[in-house]
C-alpha cells in the first residue's frame, strides 16, 4: 500500500518534470527548469511560466480529480463500470461550453467558455439532485444522471445541428475532444478551487464507501448516513468534473480505467482506492498529454482522443481478464 | 431492562398492510428466533425495527441516531452483498468501523475482536482470501463474523443459516446461543424449525399480519400453531439428545 503510493507519487513528479521540459524549442531540460525559476523575464521564462507550467499543472489537477471522482463513483455505486460522467455533469458542462462557443460568448468575454461550462454543470447537477429526490438510494441517482446526460447530449447536438456557422461547429467538435493546449495560469486559478473543494469532499467519503461494500442496509446500520453520503458524492464529483470539463473539455476513460487498474493493488478497499486513483489519474493524464505532444506535434492531436484510444483497449483487456476469471 | 422495545409497530409496503400492531421486547440473554411462512413479514419487521423502512408505532432502535444505533445493534441483511474483492480479515474489520476514528490502523483491542469473530466463524484459513470469491456459505460466515466484530449488545440477522452446510448451521446457532449466555441478545429469522427448536431460547411466530405466538420453543412449535401458520404436520419430542423437531407433511 505505502509502496504503491510512493511509486505513484514519484511517477507524478517525474512526469511533471518531463512535461515541463518537453517542447518544440531546442532547449535542454536543465536550462528550461532554470528559466522557470529565474527572474529575467526572458522568452524562455515566459514560455515556461505561461505555456508549459499551466499545461503541466492542469494535467495533474484534472487527471487527479477525474481519477478520484471515478474511484468515488465506483465505490458508491459498487460497480466497476461506473464513471464520474454518469451523473450528467460532464455533458451539461459541455452543453454550457457549446452554447458559449455558438453565441460568441467564448471569444467575446474573458474566460467566457469555462464560466459558461461551469454554469452548465451547476444547472445540470441541480436538476439531477431535484430528479433523484431526497432519499439516499443509488438507482434514482443513476436514472436522473442518465436522463440529464441524454438531455444535455441532445441539446448539444441540436446546437451543432442548427449552427449557422461551420467554423463554430468545427470549434465545438474540437473542443469536445478535450485538450490542455494553450491554457494559461488563469485557467489553473479557475479550476483549482473547484478541484480542491471537490477533492476534499470526496476524500472524506472513504469510510462510508468502505461500509457500502456490504450494501446499503448494512452500511446504514453501521452508522453511515446514506443521504448525506450521496449528497457529498454528487457535490464533490460535480465540482471536480464540472471544473475539469470547463477548462479541458470532455476527457473520458480516466475516471473509468484508473480505479479499475489500481483496485487489486489496494485489496479492493474503496477508501484506499480514492488516494491511489487520484495519483493514478494524474499519472495517466500526464502520460496522455505528453503523448499528444510527442506523437503528432504538428497536428494538434486532442487529449480526449488519446485517453480514449489508450483507455478502450485497456478496458477490453480487463473484460478479457474478468471473463477468464468467470470460466 | 430490555435491549429492544417494540410497541404497536405497523408496516405498510406499497399500500399493502404487511404487519399490524406488533409489540415485543428483547431482553439481555435471549436468543430469539423469528419464524413465519414466506411473506409473513419477517424481513419487513426487522428492517422496520431498525428504522430502515418507514413504520408506524415505536421501536427503541428506530428512534436512535444512525451512529448510536450502530453501537447497540449489528445487522446482517438477507442479501449477502460483498461488492469488492476485499480480504476476509478486512471485511470482518469493517464491523469495527462505527467504533474507530476516521483514519489509521485498527487498534489492538479492535483487532482482538476481529480475530475472535474470525475464529468463532471458523474463517482462520480464509483470512487473506478475497471475500467476494468465496463460496456462498463461506461468504455468509464472513458476513456473520463482520456483524460479530461490531461487538454490540444486540445482533440481528436475516436468515443467517440459509445456505450453510449442517455443521456450520449448528455452529452458527451455537455462536448466537453463546452470545446469549454471555448476556447479549440475538434476534434471528429462521426457516429451519428444527434448528430453532434446539438452539433458540424464545421463538416469535409471525403469521396473519402479526404475532401468532411468542414464547419458549416448546410453547410455539405446537402441532396446532404449526398447522395454522405453515399448514404442516410436525413431530416434536423431547429426547435424551434434547428437543427434536421434524416437519412431516403438508396439510391439505
Amino acid at each position: 500500500m505505502m509502496r504503491l503510493m510512493v511509486v505513484l507519487s514519484a511517477a507524478v513528479l517525474a512526469l511533471f518534470a518531463l512535461s515541463l521540459t518537453l517542447g518544440p524549442a531546442p532547449v535542454s531540460a536543465a536550462e528550461s527548469l532554470a528559466a522557470l525559476f529565474s527572474d529575467d523575464y526572458g522568452p524562455l521564462t515566459l514560455v515556461m511560466r505561461e505555456i508549459r507550467l499551466p499545461r503541466s499543472l492542469l494535467a495533474i489537477l484534472i487527471g487527479g480529480g477525474l481519477g478520484l471522482a471515478g474511484a468515488a463513483m465506483q465505490g458508491y455505486l459498487r460497480n466497476p463500470l461506473a464513471e464520474p460522467g454518469l451523473i450528467g455533469v460532464s455533458s451539461s458542462a459541455a452543453l454550457g461550453a457549446v452554447l458559449a462557443i455558438n453565441t460568441g460568448v467564448a471569444t467575446g468575454v474573458a474566460l467566457g467558455l469555462p464560466i459558461a461550462a461551469l454554469l452548465g454543470a451547476l444547472i445540470g447537477v441541480g436538476l439531477v439532485l431535484l430528479l433523484a429526490g431526497p432519499q439516499g438510494g443509488s438507482i434514482t441517482l443513476i436514472l436522473a444522471g442518465i436522463a440529464i446526460s441524454a438531455m444535455a447530449g441532445a441539446l448539444t447536438s441540436l446546437v451543432l445541428n442548427l449552427s449557422p456557422n461551420p467554423f463554430a461547429a468545427n470549434e465545438i467538435v474540437f473542443w469536445m475532444m478535450g485538450s490542455l493546449a494553450d491554457r494559461s495560469m488563469l485557467h489553473v486559478y479557475l479550476v483549482l478551487p473547484f478541484v480542491a473543494v471537490g477533492a476534499v469532499i470526496l476524500l472524506r467519503l472513504g469510510r462510508g464507501l468502505d461500509a457500502l461494500t456490504l450494501g446499503e442496509d448494512a452500511a446504514q446500520t453501521m452508522g453511515v448516513n446514506l443521504r448525506r453520503l450521496r449528497l457529498m458524492l454528487v457535490f464533490g464529483t460535480a465540482s471536480v468534473v464540472g471544473g475539469a470539463t470547463a477548462v479541458a473539455g470532455a476527457i473520458g476513460f480516466i475516471g473509468l480505467v484508473v480505479p479499475h487498474i489500481l483496485r487489486p493493488f489496494v485489496q479492493g478497499q474503496p477508501s484506499r482506492l480514492l488516494w491511489a486513483s487520484a495519483l493514478g489519474g494524474a499519472v495517466m493524464l500526464q502520460l496522455a498529454d505528453i503523448a499528444v505532444r510527442v506523437i503528432l506535434p504538428a497536428r494538434d492531436l486532442k487529449l480526449g482522443v488519446v485517453t480514449a484510444l489508450v483507455g478502450a483497449p485497456l478496458f477490453l483487456h480487463l473484460i478479457y481478464k474478468t471473463r477468464k476469471g468467470q470460466s | 431492562m430490555s435491549i429492544l422495545r417494540v410497541r404497536t409497530l405497523s408496516v405498510t409496503r406499497r399500500a399493502r398492510a404487511v404487519l399490524r400492531d406488533v409489540s415485543f421486547d428483547v431482553r439481555p440473554g435471549e436468543f430469539v428466533g423469528l419464524l413465519g411462512p414466506n411473506g409473513a413479514g419477517k424481513t419487513s419487521l426487522m428492517r422496520a425495527v431498525l428504522g430502515l423502512i418507514p413504520a408506524e408505532g415505536h421501536s427503541s432502535l428506530a428512534e436512535l441516531t444512525a451512529v448510536d444505533r450502530a453501537r447497540v445493534v449489528a445487522w446482517m441483511p438477507q442479501s449477502r452483498e460483498i461488492a469488492w474483492p476485499v480480504p476476509v480479515e478486512r471485511l470482518v474489520a469493517l464491523g469495527r468501523l462505527p467504533h474507530l476514528p476516521n483514519r489509521g490502523r485498527v487498534p489492538a483491542k479492535d483487532q482482538a475482536l476481529v480475530d475472535t469473530a474470525i475464529t468463532r466463524m471458523g474463517l482462520d484459513a480464509f483470512r487473506a482470501r478475497a471475500a467476494s470469491r468465496l463460496s456462498g456459505g463461506e461468504q455468509a460466515r464472513a458476513l456473520i463474523a463482520r456483524a460479530l466484530a461490531q461487538d454490540t449488545p444486540l445482533l440481528m440477522a436475516d436468515e443467517p443459516a440459509a445456505g450453510l452446510d449442517p455443521a456450520h448451521q449448528i455452529s452458527t446457532m451455537q455462536v448466537f446461543a453463546d452470545l446469549a449466555r454471555e448476556g447479549r441478545s440475538a434476534l434471528v429469522s429462521l426457516h429451519d424449525l428444527s434448528l430453532a427448536a434446539r438452539h433458540c431460547t424464545r421463538l416469535i411466530l409471525l403469521a396473519e399480519g402479526g404475532i401468532l405466538a411468542d414464547g419458549p420453543p416448546a410453547e410455539v412449535l405446537t402441532p396446532e400453531l404449526m398447522a395454522r401458520a405453515f399448514g404442516i404436520s410436525v413431530w416434536h419430542k423431547h429426547t435424551e439428545q434434547g428437543p427434536v423437531f421434524q416437519p412431516l407433511e403438508v396439510l391439505s
